[in-house]
C-alpha cells in the first residue's frame, strides 16, 4: 500500500522536484527495503548479488577441492553438505554434480546478469541520462523483490532432502525431467524451475523498464549520440533480455508440463529403472534449442554491460576520449544482432542436422569481427593517455585481457570441425569462464570500485583495491589457464573424479594447481569483502566528482535524494568524452557544459 | 594434512599481505598531506604501472611454462582418417591466436606502463579514425573468412556420409552408466529397435521380428577394423549421453527418441598406437605416477594400482547422472582378419535370446499376452512371443 502511495508521491515531483525533500518523509522500510528510489534499487541488486556471489563461489571452492583431492575427507564437507551429502566428509558423486549445478545458475543468473546488469543498469540510467527516476519505480521496486524471491527458492531448493537440481545449469532434460535418473531432478528441480520462472518475470520488469525509460527520459540534448557507452550497452542488453528471456520461460514451462503432467514435449522412448515410460514422440533437441536461444544471448547480456562499464571507466580513467564512439555502438548492436542467431554453436554435437552446424559455424566465427574492433579500440584508447590506475581502471584493462585471452579459443569452439573434440571438455570450461565469467566479474568489481563513491557517499580503499586486483588477475590465469590443457588432452567436464581413467592420470598434478590457485583467489575476494562492507561505514566521504568524470551522475548531489537533482535537470550539451580536448584548461569538459563560443565538435 | 598446509598457506598469506597496506597505507599519510584521497596518485601510477608490465612478462611465461610443462598432454596422432584434417586446422588456428593473443597483450600492457598516469602528462585527444577501424575490421574478417571455408569444407566431409559408401554399420547404444555395442552382421543393416523391446537378454530392445536382425551381434568391447570405414549409428535407452571417442576425434550426442550417427575410419590399430613414440612416453609418465600412488596406498595398507597399457576408449561426455565420471567403453582396433574373426566368434544375439529362454523354464508363460498394443505402431510378428509379452508388459507400467 504505500509503495503505491509512494509511486503516485513520485510521478508528482517531476514538477516540484526543487521542494521535494521538505513534503515527503520516509520511514526505513520505505526507504531501505520497499523503495522505490533507483539509486537503493542498484544498492540491493548489489548486495543481494553478492551475498549470492559469495555462495556460488564458495561452491566452486568445493568442488575444486573434489576435483584436486578426489574422495578424500574434508571437514568443510561435512559442514557445509553435511552426512547426507557428504558420509564422512566425503563428497557423494550426485552432490558433486548439484554444486555444479548450482554454482552455474547461481552466477550466470543471479551474480552476472542481476547483480551486474542489474546494479548499474539501475544506478546508471537515470543518473546518467539526466532523469529523475526510472519509467516506473513501482515496476522497478517491484523486480527487485520478485528477484529477491526467486534467490529465496533457490537457495531454499538447496535444503531439499534429495539435493537440490543437479542436471547441469543448462538442465536438459531427460536428466532433469526424471527422478529416476537423477535425485536432484525431484523436488530441486522444481523449485529450480520456480525461481527461474519468477526471475525471468523480474528480468523483464527490469529490462521493459530500462527501455522505456532510455527511450523516454532522456534530458534536453540528450541525443542518442550523446549516451555515454553505458547506456547504450544497458539499453541494448535489456532488448536482448526482452526478446530471449521469454523463449526460457516457455522451456520452463514445457518441461514443468513434462515433469507434473505427463506431456512428451522434450521426451521420447525411455526405459529407465527397469521400466519403459510411456513419452513418445518429444525431443531433448527441441530443448536445447530453446534453452540456449536464451542462452546464448544471455552471455551477451552478462558481457555488454561489462563492456559499456569498462568503455566509460577506461576513457575517464585514461584522460582520453573512448576511441571510435560510433564503431562501439555498431559493435554494439551487431554482438546484439548476431547473438541471436548464434545459439547452434552449442549443440554441434546434439544430433541435428550437420548443415545447421556449417550455418551456425558461419555466424558464430562473424561475431568475432565485432568483437575485434571493440578490443582493438579500447587498446587505442590507452594509446598516448595518461592513465590513471585507479582499481576500477585496473580491472578495466584485467577486463580487456581476459576477454581476449577467452576470446581466442571461441575461434576454436565456434568452429564445428574444432568443436568435436573439444565439445563438453575442461576447454570449453576454460573458454567461458575467461571470457564471460572472469571478464564479466571483472566489469562488475570495475564498475563497483568506480561508483563506490556514487552509491554510498564515501570513497573505498584503493589499497586493499590493488592487493584485491592483482590477486584475482594472477590467481584467474592461474585456474584457467591451465585448463585450456587438460581440456585439449580430452579431460571431460563434470566428472566427479578422473580416477577411473588412468588416461588422465597425469593431469592431477594440473588439477591440485588450479584448485590451489582456485582457493587463493577465493580467500582473496574477503579483502574485496571486507573493504566493501567497511568503506560503507568508515570509508572517508566522497567529494562529488573523484575521478574527474564528465557524465552527468556526477553533477548530482553526494546525498542521495529522490529526484536525484535539487532543482532542474541538467541540459545537456556535449557528447560524454570531452577528456583533454584541445582548447580547454582543466583536462574534462562535463556533459552539461555549454560550448565555448566558436568551439568545435572534433569527434564523428 | 594437505588442506592444514593450504589453509595455514592462506592466512599467513593474507596476514602478510593486511600488513603490507598497511604499512604502504602509513607511508603514504606522511608523504602526500591530503595522501589518503583515495584516488590514485602519481605514486600509485607509477606502481600500478610497472605491475602492469610485470603482468605481461608473467602471462608470457606462463604461457610459455604451460606449452613446455603440459604441452605434451594435448592428444597427440589421431587414429583416425579425418584426424589429420582436424588437428591441420586446429594447429592453424593456434598459430593465429598465438600471434593475436602476444600482439594485443603486449600493446594492451605496454601502453598501460609506457602511460601511466603523471602529473602534468597531457592525453592527445584522438577520438576516431575510419581508416583504422576500416583496416581492423577487414583484416580479421578476410582471416575469419579463410577459416570458415576450410573450417566448412572438412566439416562437410565429415559429417555427411554418401548412401552408396562402403561402411561397416555399428549400433552404439548408451544407458545409465554403460555402453553396448551392435554389429549388423552380413547384411550390414540393423534390425529396428525400440525402448519398449527390452527383455531379459535383449537388453537394446532389437525387434527380433525383424529380418535384417537376425544375424545382429551385441557386445560389450568395441572392436573395429583398420582401415575400414564404420559408420555409427547412436542411440540412448534412458537421458542423453554423449559418444566421445577422442584418439578418433569423434564425438556425437546419443538421444533418446531418435537416432544420432557419426562416421570415422580408424587408421592405427590398437598395438601400432601403443608403439608410437609420443604414446610410449605418455603411458610410461602415467606409470611412474601410479607406481608412487600405488606404493603410497600399499603403506596405507589399501590395495595397490595396476599399471596402465594404451587403449582406446568411448567415454561418455553429457552429464547423465551420478555416475556419469565412469561410463566408459573399451575399444579396439583390429587389423581386418583379426577383426573378422573376433566378430564371427561372437553369439547373434538371436541365439544368445533362445538360449537364455531355454535354460530356466518358462516362468513367465502364465501371463496372458495383450492383444491391444496402442504404443506401438508396428507389432513385433509372432515368432517370439516371450518378447512381445514382455514388450506389452512394459507398455502396461
Amino acid at each position: 500500500m504505500s509503495a503505491v502511495a509512494h509511486a503516485h508521491d513520485h510521478s508528482h515531483d517531476h514538477d516540484h522536484a526543487h521542494d521535494h525533500e521538505h513534503h515527503h518523509k520516509d520511514t526505513f522500510i520505505t526507504k531501505y527495503i520497499f523503495s522505490i528510489d533507483h539509486k537503493m534499487i542498484a544498492k540491493q541488486y548489489l548486495i543481494t548479488g553478492i551475498i549470492m556471489g559469495v555462495i556460488g563461489v564458495g561452491m566452486s571452492l568445493l568442488f575444486r577441492m573434489q576435483l584436486a583431492w578426489p574422495e578424500e575427507s574434508f571437514k568443510v564437507f561435512s559442514f557445509f553438505l553435511g552426512d547426507n551429502h557428504a558420509p564422512d566428509g566425503v563428497m557423494k558423486n550426485d552432490m558433486y554434480l548439484a554444486l555444479v549445478t548450482i554454482h552455474g545458475t547461481i552466477m550466470v543468473f543471479f551474480v552476472l546478469t542481476a547483480g551486474l546488469s542489474g546494479t548499474f543498469s539501475n544506478l546508471l540510467i537515470p543518473l546518467q541520462i539526466g532523469a529523475r527516476d526510472m519509467a516506473s519505480g513501482f515496476l522497478n521496486m517491484v523486480s527487485y523483490w520478485l528477484f529477491f524471491t526467486s534467490t529465496v527458492i533457490m537457495v531454499s531448493s538447496l535444503f531439499v532432502e534429495a539435493g537440490p537440481a543437479s542436471a547441469g545449469w543448462t538442465i536438459y532434460p531427460p536428466l532433469s525431467a526424471l527422478p529416476q535418473a537423477i535425485g536432484g531432478s525431484g523436488a530441486g528441480m522444481t523449485l529450480w524451475l520456480t525461481s527461474m520462472a519468477v526471475f525471468i518475470a523480474s528480468s523483464l520488469l527490469g529490462s521493459l523498464n530500462y527501455v522505456v525509460t532510455v527511450v523516454n527520459l532522456r534530458t534536453k540534448g540528450m541525443s542518442m549520440t550523446r549516451l555515454p557507452l553505458t547506456i547504450w550497452a544497458f539499453f541494448i542488453t535489456a532488448i536482448i533480455g526482452i526478446i530471449s528471456f521469454p523463449v526460457l520461460l516457455s522451456a520452463a514451462l514445457l518441461l514443468l508440463m513434462d515433469r507434473s503432467f505427463g506431456t512428451s514435449f522434450f521426451l521420447s522412448d525411455i526405459y529407465i529403472a527397469g521400466e519403459v515410460l510411456h513419452y513418445q514422440g518429444g525431443s531433448p533437441v527441441l530443448f536445447e534449442h530453446l534453452f540456449w536461444f536464451l542462452g546464448h544471448p544471455e552471455v551477451y547480456i552478462v558481457i555488454l554491460p561489462a563492456m559499456g562499464l569498462v568503455s566509460e571507466i577506461m576513457a575517464t580513467n585514461a584522460r582520453k576520449p573512448i576511441f571510435g564512439y560510433r564503431a562501439m555502438i555498431m559493435s554494439i548492436l551487431a554482438i546484439a544482432f548476431l547473438s541471436t542467431i548464434v545459439w547452434g554453436h552449442h549443440m554441434f554435437m546434439s544430433g541435428m542436422n550437420p548443415f545447421l552446424g556449417s550455418v551456425f559455424t558461419f555466424t558464430t566465427l562473424l561475431i568475432a569481427i565485432p568483437s575485434a574492433v571493440k578490443a582493438f579500440n579500447w587498446i587505442t584508447t590507452l594509446w598516448k593517455g595518461n592513465l590513471q590506475m585507479n582499481p576500477a581502471m585496473l580491472f578495466s584493462m584485467g577486463f580487456v585481457s581476459t576477454f581476449i585471452t577467452g576470446g581466442l579459443t571461441g575461434i576454436i569452439l565456434g568452429d564445428s570441425t574444432l568443436d568435436i573434440n573439444v565439445h563438453d571438455t575442461y576447454f570449453v570450461v576454460a573458454h567461458f569462464h575467461l571470457v564471460m565469467g572472469i571478464s564479466a566479474l571483472y566489469g562488475m568489481f570495475a564498475g563497483i570500485y568506480h561508483w563506490y563513491p556514487r552509491m554510498f557517499g564515501r570513497m573505498i580503499n584503493k589499497n586493499l583495491g590493488y592487493v584485491h586486483f592483482w590477486v584475482t588477475t594472477v590467481c584467474a590465469y592461474g585456474v584457467f589457464f591451465p585448463m585450456h590443457f587438460i581440456g585439449l588432452a580430452g579431460l571431460p567436464r563434470r566428472y566427479y573424479t578422473n580416477t577411473n581413467f588412468p588416461l588422465f592420470d597425469d593431469l592431477q598434478n594440473v588439477n591440485v594447481l588450479i584448485t590451489l590457485f582456485a582457493l587463493v583467489g577465493g580467500a582473496f575476494q574477503l579483502v574485496f569483502l571486507y573493504n566493501f562492507f567497511s568503506s560503507i561505514f568508515f570509508g572517508k566521504r566522497a567529494p562529488q566528482n573523484p575521478w574527474k568524470s564528465t557524465t552527468l551522475e556526477w553533477t548530482a548531489p553526494v546525498e542521495h535524494m529522490h529526484g536525484n537533482w535539487p532543482g532542474e535537470i541538467p541540459h545537456v550539451h556535449r557528447w560524454p568524452y570531452d577528456y583533454n580536448k584541445p582548447g580547454h584548461d582543466e583536462d574534462f569538459v562535463p556533459q552539461n557544459v555549454p560550448m565555448k563560443e566558436g568551439e568545435q565538435q572534433l569527434h564523428h | 594434512m594437505t588442506t592444514l598446509l593450504v589453509i595455514v598457506i592462506l592466512v599467513l598469506l593474507s596476514i602478510a599481505l593486511w600488513q603490507l597496506t598497511k604499512i604502504f597505507d602509513l607511508t603514504q599519510a606522511g608523504k602526500v598531506a591530503q595522501g589518503n584521497s583515495q584516488v590514485a596518485n602519481d605514486t600509485d601510477n607509477n606502481i600500478q604501472g610497472y605491475l602492469m608490465f610485470g603482468f605481461l612478462a608473467f602471462i608470457y611465461i606462463f604461457t610459455i611454462y604451460g606449452l613446455i610443462k603440459w604441452g605434451h598432454f594435448v592428444l597427440g596422432t589421431p587414429a583416425s582418417a579425418h584426424g589429420a584434417q582436424v588437428d591441420n586446422l586446429m594447429n592453424i588456428t593456434w598459430v593465429l591466436i598465438f600471434t593475436v593473443q602476444t600482439i594485443t597483450q603486449g600493446l594492451l600492457h605496454w601502453f598501460a606502463f609506457k602511460y601511466r598516469g603523471k602529473e602534468g602528462q597531457k592525453a592527445l585527444y584522438f577520438a576516431d579514425n575510419d581508416k583504422l577501424e576500416f583496416v581492423w575490421s577487414v583484416i580479421p574478417a578476410v582471416v575469419l573468412a579463410g577459416l570458415i571455408l576450410y573450417g566448412l569444407y572438412a566439416w562437410t566431409n565429415i559429417m555427411f556420409v554418401d548412401e552408396d559408401e562402403d561402411v561397416l554399420v555399428v549400433e552404439i547404444y548408451g544407458k545409465q552408466f554403460s555402453w553396448e555395442a551392435r554389429y549388423a552382421g552380413e547384411d550390414n543393416v540393423l534390425g529396428k529397435a525400440n525402448v519398449r523391446y527390452i527383455e531379459g537378454v535383449n537388453t537394446l530392445g532389437v525387434d527380433l521380428a525383424d529380418p535384417h536382425a537376425q544375424d545382429d551381434k551385441v557386445v560389450n568391447e568395441l572392436h573395429l577394423p583398420k582401415g575400414k570405414k564404420v559408420l555409427f549409428k547412436i542411440r540412448s535407452q534412458d537421458v542423453l549421453h554423449s559418444v566421445y571417442l577422442p584418439h578418433f576425434r569423434a564425438q556425437m550426442n546419443a538421444v533418446p527418441g531418435m537416432v544420432t550417427q557419426f562416421a570415422f575410419e580408424p587408421i592405427y590399430t590398437t598395438a601400432e598406437m601403443r608403439d608410437m613414440d609420443h604414446m610410449r612416453k605418455k603411458v610410461h609418465d602415467i606409470n611412474e605416477i601410479r607406481a608412487k600412488k600405488s606404493a603410497e596406498l600399499i603403506a596405507k595398507g589399501q590395495p595397490g594400482l595396476d599399471p596402465y597399457t594404451f587403449d582406446y576408449l568411448l567415454l561418455c561426455n553429457k552429464i547423465c547422472g551420478a555416475s556419469h565420471y565412469n561410463m566408459q567403453m573399451k575399444v579396439v582396433v583390429d587389423e581386418p582378419e583379426d577383426f573378422k574373426t573376433w566378430l564371427e566368434a561372437k553369439e547373434t544375439l538371436v541365439a544368445a535370446v533362445k538360449a537364455s529362454q531355454e535354460k530356466p523354464a518358462d516362468e513367465t508363460a502364465d501371463a496372458t499376452p495383450m492383444v491391444k498394443d496402442s504404443a506401438k505402431p508396428a507389432a513385433p510378428a509372432a515368432d517370439s512371443s516371450a518378447v512381445k509379452k514382455s514388450a506389452t508388459q512394459a507398455v502396461k507400467k
